[in-house]
Protein backbone atom coordinates (compact mmCIF):
# COMPACT_ATOMS: atom_id res chain seq x y z
CA UNK A 1 0.00 0.00 0.00
CA UNK A 2 2.77 2.45 0.79
CA UNK A 3 5.35 1.32 -1.71
CA UNK A 4 6.00 4.04 -4.28
CA UNK A 5 3.90 3.58 -7.36
CA UNK A 6 5.27 4.09 -10.82
CA UNK A 7 3.42 6.49 -13.03
CA UNK A 8 3.44 5.92 -16.74
CA UNK A 9 6.27 7.70 -18.45
CA UNK A 10 7.83 9.97 -15.88
CA UNK A 11 8.88 8.31 -12.68
CA UNK A 12 7.14 7.87 -9.36
CA UNK A 13 3.74 9.18 -8.34
CA UNK A 14 4.19 12.03 -5.85
CA UNK A 15 2.71 11.95 -2.38
CA UNK A 16 -0.11 14.49 -2.15
CA UNK A 17 -0.40 17.32 0.35
CA UNK A 18 -2.80 17.81 3.24
CA UNK A 19 -3.66 20.88 5.29
CA UNK A 20 -1.23 22.07 7.94
CA UNK A 21 -4.26 22.17 10.27
CA UNK A 22 -4.71 24.40 13.33
CA UNK A 23 -2.17 22.80 15.65
CA UNK A 24 1.22 23.46 14.04
CA UNK A 25 2.26 26.32 16.30
CA UNK A 26 4.16 24.21 18.82
CA UNK A 27 6.05 22.31 16.13
CA UNK A 28 6.88 24.42 13.09
CA UNK A 29 7.87 27.84 14.49
CA UNK A 30 11.20 28.19 16.28
CA UNK A 31 12.86 31.09 18.13
CA UNK A 32 14.21 33.49 15.53
CA UNK A 33 12.33 31.82 12.69
CA UNK A 34 11.35 35.15 11.11
CA UNK A 35 14.67 36.95 11.53
CA UNK A 36 16.89 35.97 8.58
CA UNK A 37 19.08 38.81 9.80
CA UNK A 38 19.01 40.32 13.26
CA UNK A 39 16.49 43.14 13.72
CA UNK A 40 18.37 46.41 13.85
CA UNK A 41 21.20 45.19 11.63
CA UNK A 42 22.39 47.85 9.23
CA UNK A 43 20.69 47.12 5.93
CA UNK A 44 17.96 44.94 7.39
CA UNK A 45 14.51 45.40 5.91
CA UNK A 46 11.07 44.30 6.98
CA UNK A 47 9.08 42.13 4.57
CA UNK A 48 5.56 41.85 5.93
CA UNK A 49 1.96 41.42 4.94
CA UNK A 50 -1.31 39.79 5.75
CA UNK A 51 -2.96 36.58 4.68
CA UNK A 52 -6.59 37.29 3.78
CA UNK A 53 -9.52 35.05 2.88
CA UNK A 54 -12.20 35.40 0.22
CA UNK A 55 -14.10 37.98 2.27
CA UNK A 56 -10.97 39.98 3.03
CA UNK A 57 -10.89 38.69 6.59
CA UNK A 58 -7.51 37.95 8.17
CA UNK A 59 -6.35 34.35 8.34
CA UNK A 60 -4.93 34.04 11.86
CA UNK A 61 -3.79 30.43 11.52
CA UNK A 62 -1.64 30.57 8.41
CA UNK A 63 2.09 29.99 8.09
CA UNK A 64 4.29 31.78 5.56
CA UNK A 65 7.76 30.66 4.51
CA UNK A 66 10.31 32.88 2.81
CA UNK A 67 13.01 31.61 0.45
CA UNK A 68 15.39 34.24 -0.80
CA UNK A 69 18.70 34.47 -2.67
CA UNK A 70 21.80 35.72 -0.89
CA UNK A 71 23.18 39.21 -1.48
CA UNK A 72 25.27 37.83 -4.38
CA UNK A 73 22.15 36.51 -6.11
CA UNK A 74 23.06 32.91 -5.50
CA UNK A 75 20.77 30.52 -3.65
CA UNK A 76 21.87 30.33 -0.03
CA UNK A 77 23.57 27.04 0.78
CA UNK A 78 24.45 27.58 4.43
CA UNK A 79 22.55 25.49 6.98
CA UNK A 80 21.54 26.85 10.36
CA UNK A 81 18.10 28.40 9.85
CA UNK A 82 16.81 26.63 12.97
CA UNK A 83 19.76 27.67 15.12
CA UNK A 84 20.73 31.04 13.77
CA UNK A 85 24.23 32.20 14.65
CA UNK A 86 23.50 35.87 13.97
CA UNK A 87 25.94 36.07 11.07
CA UNK A 88 25.05 33.45 8.46
CA UNK A 89 22.38 34.20 5.86
CA UNK A 90 20.49 30.97 5.19
CA UNK A 91 17.86 32.46 2.88
CA UNK A 92 15.04 30.71 4.70
CA UNK A 93 12.53 31.92 7.28
CA UNK A 94 9.14 30.97 8.64
CA UNK A 95 6.42 33.05 10.29
CA UNK A 96 2.99 32.09 11.65
CA UNK A 97 0.35 34.76 11.18
CA UNK A 98 -0.98 36.63 14.20
CA UNK A 99 -4.60 37.27 15.18
CA UNK A 100 -4.88 39.94 12.49
CA UNK A 101 -3.37 37.76 9.78
CA UNK A 102 0.02 39.51 9.80
CA UNK A 103 3.33 37.84 9.09
CA UNK A 104 6.66 39.67 9.11
CA UNK A 105 10.28 38.85 8.28
CA UNK A 106 13.46 40.76 9.03
CA UNK A 107 15.76 40.12 6.10
CA UNK A 108 18.14 41.49 3.48
CA UNK A 109 16.71 43.53 0.61
CA UNK A 110 15.61 41.12 -2.14
CA UNK A 111 18.07 40.88 -5.03
CA UNK A 112 17.89 39.53 -8.56
CA UNK A 113 18.65 35.80 -8.42
CA UNK A 114 21.59 34.80 -10.57
CA UNK A 115 20.41 34.35 -14.15
CA UNK A 116 17.23 36.28 -13.48
CA UNK A 117 16.07 39.67 -14.74
CA UNK A 118 14.47 41.23 -11.67
CA UNK A 119 14.55 40.92 -7.89
CA UNK A 120 12.05 38.73 -6.10
CA UNK A 121 11.60 36.31 -3.22
CA UNK A 122 9.68 33.05 -3.12
CA UNK A 123 6.90 32.43 -0.59
CA UNK A 124 5.11 29.27 0.53
CA UNK A 125 1.72 29.61 2.21
CA UNK A 126 0.04 27.08 4.51
CA UNK A 127 -3.17 27.43 6.53
CA UNK A 128 -5.94 25.61 8.28
CA UNK A 129 -8.66 25.28 5.65
CA UNK A 130 -6.08 25.27 2.86
CA UNK A 131 -5.78 21.63 1.81
CA UNK A 132 -2.37 21.96 0.14
CA UNK A 133 0.45 24.50 0.21
CA UNK A 134 0.62 27.36 -2.25
CA UNK A 135 3.73 28.94 -3.75
CA UNK A 136 4.02 32.47 -5.02
CA UNK A 137 6.61 35.18 -5.67
CA UNK A 138 6.93 38.72 -4.38
CA UNK A 139 8.74 41.12 -6.71
CA UNK A 140 10.36 44.40 -5.69
CA UNK A 141 8.23 47.56 -5.82
CA UNK A 142 8.50 49.21 -9.20
CA UNK A 143 8.95 45.99 -11.15
CA UNK A 144 7.23 46.66 -14.50
CA UNK A 145 3.82 45.01 -14.79
CA UNK A 146 3.37 45.92 -18.46
CA UNK A 147 4.95 42.69 -19.65
CA UNK A 148 8.45 44.12 -20.09
CA UNK A 149 10.07 43.06 -16.83
CA UNK A 150 12.06 40.33 -18.55
CA UNK A 151 10.93 37.84 -15.90
CA UNK A 152 9.17 34.96 -17.61
CA UNK A 153 6.89 34.21 -14.70
CA UNK A 154 5.69 37.76 -14.13
CA UNK A 155 5.38 38.64 -17.80
CA UNK A 156 3.48 35.41 -18.44
CA UNK A 157 0.75 36.21 -15.94
CA UNK A 158 -2.45 37.82 -17.23
CA UNK A 159 -1.88 41.58 -17.33
CA UNK A 160 -4.65 42.40 -14.87
CA UNK A 161 -3.22 40.04 -12.23
CA UNK A 162 0.51 40.86 -12.38
CA UNK A 163 0.28 43.52 -9.70
CA UNK A 164 -0.73 40.86 -7.15
CA UNK A 165 2.89 39.65 -7.32
CA UNK A 166 4.54 43.01 -6.63
CA UNK A 167 5.37 44.27 -3.15
CA UNK A 168 4.52 47.77 -2.00
CA UNK A 169 7.19 49.99 -0.45
CA UNK A 170 6.53 50.28 3.28
CA UNK A 171 9.41 51.77 5.22
CA UNK A 172 11.59 50.14 6.50
CA UNK A 173 10.89 47.59 3.81
CA UNK A 174 8.06 46.08 1.91
CA UNK A 175 4.49 44.92 2.21
CA UNK A 176 2.95 41.98 0.41
CA UNK A 177 -0.57 40.74 1.13
CA UNK A 178 -1.54 37.20 0.22
CA UNK A 179 -5.17 37.05 -0.90
CA UNK A 180 -6.24 33.42 -1.01
CA UNK A 181 -9.46 34.13 -2.90
CA UNK A 182 -11.64 36.79 -4.45
CA UNK A 183 -10.86 40.32 -5.58
CA UNK A 184 -7.13 40.73 -6.09
CA UNK A 185 -6.57 37.00 -5.60
CA UNK A 186 -2.83 36.41 -5.50
CA UNK A 187 -1.36 34.49 -8.42
CA UNK A 188 -0.11 31.14 -7.20
CA UNK A 189 2.44 29.17 -9.16
CA UNK A 190 3.19 25.63 -10.24
CA UNK A 191 6.09 24.12 -12.11
CA UNK A 192 6.46 21.24 -14.59
CA UNK A 193 6.62 17.68 -13.20
CA UNK A 194 4.04 18.54 -10.57
CA UNK A 195 0.54 17.00 -10.83
CA UNK A 196 -0.82 20.17 -9.19
CA UNK A 197 -0.37 21.66 -12.65
CA UNK A 198 -3.45 19.68 -13.71
CA UNK A 199 -3.76 15.94 -13.28
CA UNK A 200 -1.24 13.38 -14.43
CA UNK B 1 -18.88 27.30 9.48
CA UNK B 2 -19.96 28.65 6.16
CA UNK B 3 -22.89 27.88 3.95
CA UNK B 4 -24.35 25.06 5.97
CA UNK B 5 -25.96 24.68 9.36
CA UNK B 6 -23.46 24.00 12.14
CA UNK B 7 -25.62 21.01 12.99
CA UNK B 8 -24.81 19.41 9.65
CA UNK B 9 -24.61 15.67 10.25
CA UNK B 10 -22.05 13.10 9.25
CA UNK B 11 -24.68 11.64 6.90
CA UNK B 12 -24.90 14.96 5.06
CA UNK B 13 -21.12 15.16 4.84
CA UNK B 14 -21.05 11.58 3.55
CA UNK B 15 -23.52 12.55 0.82
CA UNK B 16 -21.39 15.53 -0.18
CA UNK B 17 -18.26 13.39 -0.26
CA UNK B 18 -20.03 10.82 -2.43
CA UNK B 19 -21.35 13.46 -4.82
CA UNK B 20 -17.84 14.88 -5.32
CA UNK B 21 -16.08 11.53 -5.69
CA UNK B 22 -14.47 10.70 -9.00
CA UNK B 23 -16.83 8.57 -11.03
CA UNK B 24 -15.55 5.11 -10.34
CA UNK B 25 -17.21 3.76 -13.48
CA UNK B 26 -15.28 6.15 -15.68
CA UNK B 27 -12.18 4.00 -15.60
CA UNK B 28 -8.64 4.72 -14.50
CA UNK B 29 -7.72 6.62 -17.63
CA UNK B 30 -10.43 9.21 -17.48
CA UNK B 31 -9.87 12.29 -15.40
CA UNK B 32 -11.32 15.16 -17.40
CA UNK B 33 -11.10 17.67 -14.57
CA UNK B 34 -7.49 16.83 -13.79
CA UNK B 35 -8.26 15.88 -10.21
CA UNK B 36 -5.87 12.98 -9.92
CA UNK B 37 -2.42 13.52 -8.51
CA UNK B 38 -3.17 16.38 -6.15
CA UNK B 39 -5.39 17.34 -3.26
CA UNK B 40 -8.39 19.45 -4.23
CA UNK B 41 -8.32 22.92 -2.70
CA UNK B 42 -11.98 23.66 -3.44
CA UNK B 43 -13.64 21.00 -1.33
CA UNK B 44 -16.71 22.19 0.56
CA UNK B 45 -17.18 19.11 2.78
CA UNK B 46 -14.18 20.54 4.66
CA UNK B 47 -15.98 23.76 5.56
CA UNK B 48 -12.96 25.92 6.26
CA UNK B 49 -11.86 25.60 2.63
CA UNK B 50 -14.82 27.63 1.37
CA UNK B 51 -13.18 31.04 1.74
CA UNK B 52 -9.59 29.83 1.71
CA UNK B 53 -9.16 28.19 -1.69
CA UNK B 54 -7.94 30.07 -4.76
CA UNK B 55 -10.54 30.23 -7.51
CA UNK B 56 -8.02 30.75 -10.31
CA UNK B 57 -5.83 28.01 -11.78
CA UNK B 58 -2.22 27.83 -10.65
CA UNK B 59 0.00 29.75 -13.07
CA UNK B 60 2.50 27.45 -14.81
CA UNK B 61 6.09 28.67 -14.47
CA UNK B 62 9.14 27.58 -16.42
CA UNK B 63 11.60 25.39 -14.51
CA UNK B 64 14.06 28.12 -13.67
CA UNK B 65 14.63 30.58 -10.90
CA UNK B 66 15.15 30.54 -7.18
CA UNK B 67 12.60 27.77 -6.65
CA UNK B 68 14.95 25.31 -8.32
CA UNK B 69 17.01 25.38 -5.12
CA UNK B 70 16.03 24.66 -1.55
CA UNK B 71 17.05 25.69 1.94
CA UNK B 72 19.86 23.56 3.33
CA UNK B 73 19.75 22.01 6.79
CA UNK B 74 22.32 20.08 8.79
CA UNK B 75 22.96 18.70 12.25
CA UNK B 76 23.54 22.30 13.22
CA UNK B 77 19.75 22.62 12.88
CA UNK B 78 18.57 19.32 14.28
CA UNK B 79 19.83 17.24 17.21
CA UNK B 80 19.62 13.46 16.94
CA UNK B 81 17.39 13.17 20.03
CA UNK B 82 14.69 15.23 18.33
CA UNK B 83 13.59 12.15 16.37
CA UNK B 84 12.51 10.36 19.56
CA UNK B 85 9.22 11.85 20.78
CA UNK B 86 9.11 9.42 23.71
CA UNK B 87 12.11 10.94 25.48
CA UNK B 88 11.04 13.14 28.34
CA UNK B 89 13.10 13.96 31.43
CA UNK B 90 10.23 13.32 33.84
CA UNK B 91 8.99 10.03 32.49
CA UNK B 92 7.46 7.93 29.76
CA UNK B 93 4.48 9.02 27.69
CA UNK B 94 1.35 6.91 27.84
CA UNK B 95 0.22 4.96 24.80
CA UNK B 96 1.25 2.50 22.16
CA UNK B 97 4.97 3.02 21.41
CA UNK B 98 5.62 2.94 17.67
CA UNK B 99 8.39 3.64 15.19
CA UNK B 100 7.52 5.29 11.88
CA UNK B 101 10.18 5.05 9.23
CA UNK B 102 10.54 5.23 5.48
CA UNK B 103 12.33 6.97 2.65
CA UNK B 104 11.97 10.37 1.07
CA UNK B 105 12.45 10.06 -2.69
CA UNK B 106 12.20 12.51 -5.54
CA UNK B 107 10.01 11.86 -8.55
CA UNK B 108 12.81 9.92 -10.22
CA UNK B 109 13.29 7.62 -7.25
CA UNK B 110 16.48 9.33 -6.07
CA UNK B 111 16.86 9.55 -2.29
CA UNK B 112 16.50 13.02 -0.80
CA UNK B 113 19.57 13.23 1.43
CA UNK B 114 20.16 15.29 4.54
CA UNK B 115 16.86 17.11 4.34
CA UNK B 116 14.63 18.31 7.15
CA UNK B 117 11.58 16.27 8.18
CA UNK B 118 9.28 17.73 10.84
CA UNK B 119 6.36 15.96 12.53
CA UNK B 120 3.65 16.86 15.01
CA UNK B 121 0.73 14.90 16.39
CA UNK B 122 -1.86 14.41 19.12
CA UNK B 123 -1.12 12.21 22.13
CA UNK B 124 -2.58 8.75 22.67
CA UNK B 125 -5.81 10.29 23.94
CA UNK B 126 -6.24 12.46 20.86
CA UNK B 127 -5.15 15.71 22.50
CA UNK B 128 -2.61 18.24 21.21
CA UNK B 129 -0.65 20.36 23.64
CA UNK B 130 -1.77 23.35 21.53
CA UNK B 131 -3.62 25.91 23.63
CA UNK B 132 -6.46 26.08 21.11
CA UNK B 133 -7.18 22.36 21.45
CA UNK B 134 -10.20 22.20 23.74
CA UNK B 135 -10.87 18.46 23.41
CA UNK B 136 -11.62 17.24 26.95
CA UNK B 137 -9.07 14.45 26.83
CA UNK B 138 -6.07 14.46 29.12
CA UNK B 139 -2.79 16.12 28.28
CA UNK B 140 0.16 13.81 28.75
CA UNK B 141 2.80 15.61 30.84
CA UNK B 142 5.48 13.45 29.23
CA UNK B 143 4.55 14.03 25.59
CA UNK B 144 4.83 17.15 23.45
CA UNK B 145 4.05 15.42 20.15
CA UNK B 146 6.67 17.15 18.01
CA UNK B 147 9.85 15.91 16.40
CA UNK B 148 12.44 16.59 13.72
CA UNK B 149 15.10 14.64 11.89
CA UNK B 150 17.34 14.79 8.85
CA UNK B 151 17.13 12.11 6.17
CA UNK B 152 20.20 9.92 5.87
CA UNK B 153 22.30 9.18 2.78
CA UNK B 154 19.67 6.75 1.48
CA UNK B 155 16.81 9.16 2.17
CA UNK B 156 15.62 7.36 5.30
CA UNK B 157 13.85 9.12 8.14
CA UNK B 158 12.80 7.52 11.43
CA UNK B 159 10.72 8.67 14.39
CA UNK B 160 10.01 6.87 17.64
CA UNK B 161 6.72 8.06 19.06
CA UNK B 162 3.32 7.14 20.49
CA UNK B 163 0.41 6.17 18.28
CA UNK B 164 -1.84 9.24 18.18
CA UNK B 165 -5.53 8.97 19.02
CA UNK B 166 -8.42 10.19 16.87
CA UNK B 167 -9.93 13.47 17.99
CA UNK B 168 -13.12 15.49 17.52
CA UNK B 169 -13.31 18.69 15.50
CA UNK B 170 -16.08 21.09 14.65
CA UNK B 171 -16.42 20.71 10.91
CA UNK B 172 -19.83 19.15 11.45
CA UNK B 173 -21.73 17.43 14.25
CA UNK B 174 -19.86 14.44 15.64
CA UNK B 175 -16.87 14.97 13.37
CA UNK B 176 -13.75 12.93 14.23
CA UNK B 177 -10.36 13.06 12.57
CA UNK B 178 -8.73 9.70 11.87
CA UNK B 179 -5.48 9.19 13.77
CA UNK B 180 -2.66 10.89 11.88
CA UNK B 181 0.83 12.35 12.10
CA UNK B 182 1.52 15.66 10.37
CA UNK B 183 4.66 15.62 8.19
CA UNK B 184 6.54 18.61 6.76
CA UNK B 185 9.18 17.90 4.10
CA UNK B 186 11.71 19.67 1.93
CA UNK B 187 13.32 18.44 -1.26
CA UNK B 188 16.29 19.68 -3.23
CA UNK B 189 14.08 22.33 -4.83
CA UNK B 190 11.63 24.66 -3.11
CA UNK B 191 8.94 23.54 -5.58
CA UNK B 192 9.04 20.13 -3.85
CA UNK B 193 8.01 21.61 -0.51
CA UNK B 194 5.11 19.68 1.01
CA UNK B 195 3.14 19.39 4.22
CA UNK B 196 0.93 16.31 4.47
CA UNK B 197 -0.52 13.80 6.93
CA UNK B 198 0.26 10.12 7.46
CA UNK B 199 -2.62 7.84 8.43
CA UNK B 200 -2.82 4.36 9.96
CA UNK B 201 -4.08 1.23 8.18
CA UNK B 202 -7.61 0.06 8.82
CA UNK B 203 -8.83 3.29 10.40
CA UNK B 204 -12.66 3.28 10.16
CA UNK B 205 -12.71 7.09 10.18
CA UNK B 206 -10.88 7.46 6.85
CA UNK B 207 -14.01 7.20 4.64
CA UNK B 208 -15.77 9.78 6.84
CA UNK B 209 -13.02 12.40 6.92
CA UNK B 210 -13.45 15.38 4.58
CA UNK B 211 -9.76 16.29 4.84
CA UNK B 212 -8.61 12.85 3.69
CA UNK B 213 -11.42 12.60 1.14
CA UNK B 214 -10.36 15.94 -0.33
CA UNK B 215 -7.92 13.79 -2.27
CA UNK B 216 -9.85 12.73 -5.36
CA UNK B 217 -7.92 9.66 -6.38
CA UNK B 218 -8.10 6.46 -4.37
CA UNK B 219 -4.48 5.58 -5.08
CA UNK B 220 -3.36 9.02 -3.93
CA UNK B 221 -5.36 8.53 -0.73
CA UNK B 222 -3.99 5.03 -0.16
CA UNK B 223 -0.44 6.33 -0.43
CA UNK B 224 -0.98 8.48 2.68
CA UNK B 225 -1.65 5.34 4.75
CA UNK B 226 1.36 3.71 6.38
CA UNK B 227 1.83 -0.06 6.39
CA UNK B 228 2.20 -2.04 9.56
CA UNK B 229 5.67 -3.57 9.23
CA UNK B 230 6.33 -6.46 11.54
CA UNK B 231 10.00 -6.46 10.55
CA UNK B 232 10.27 -3.03 12.15
CA UNK B 233 8.55 -4.04 15.38
CA UNK B 234 10.90 -4.71 18.27
CA UNK B 235 10.24 -7.52 20.76
CA UNK B 236 8.60 -6.31 23.94
CA UNK B 237 9.24 -2.69 22.96
CA UNK B 238 7.43 -1.13 19.99
CA UNK B 239 5.37 -1.61 16.82
CA UNK B 240 6.74 -0.60 13.42
CA UNK B 241 5.12 1.30 10.56
CA UNK B 242 6.63 2.02 7.18
CA UNK B 243 5.72 5.01 5.05
CA UNK B 244 7.61 6.25 2.00
CA UNK B 245 7.19 9.76 0.66
CA UNK B 246 7.68 10.77 -2.97
CA UNK B 247 8.24 14.44 -3.76
CA UNK B 248 7.40 15.93 -7.12
CA UNK B 249 9.88 15.58 -9.96
CA UNK B 250 13.13 17.51 -9.71
CA UNK B 251 14.31 19.83 -12.49
CA UNK B 252 18.02 20.13 -11.83
CA UNK B 253 20.42 17.25 -12.14
CA UNK B 254 22.20 16.38 -8.90
CA UNK B 255 25.61 17.46 -10.23
CA UNK B 256 24.46 20.90 -11.32
CA UNK B 257 26.47 23.59 -9.56
CA UNK B 258 24.95 26.53 -7.78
Amino acid sequence: MTQPTTQSGSGLVPTVGQTVGPFFHDALPWPGDRHLVAPGDAGAVRLAGRVLDGEGAPVPDALVELWQAGADGRPATAPGSLRRDGHTFTGFGRCATDEEGWWSFTTLPPVTPRGGAVAYVSLAVFARGLLDRLLTRAYLPGTPVDGTSGDGVLDGVAADRRATLVMAADDPGYRFDVRLQGEGETVFLCWPRDPRAGGR
Amino acid sequence: MTGTSPACSQAQIDDEIASLALDSTAGEDRDPAGLRGATRLDYAPYRSTVLRHPTKALHPADPEGLEMWSPVFSHRDVAAVESDLTIHPQGEPIGERIRVTGRVLDGDGRPVRGQLVEVWQANAGGRYIHQRDQHPAPLDPHFTGMGRCLTDEAGHYSFTTIKPGPYPWRNHLNAWRPAHIHFSLFGTEFVQRIVTQMYFPGDPLLPLDPIYQGIADRGDRDRLVASYAHDLSEPEFLMGYRWDIVLTGAHRTPAEET
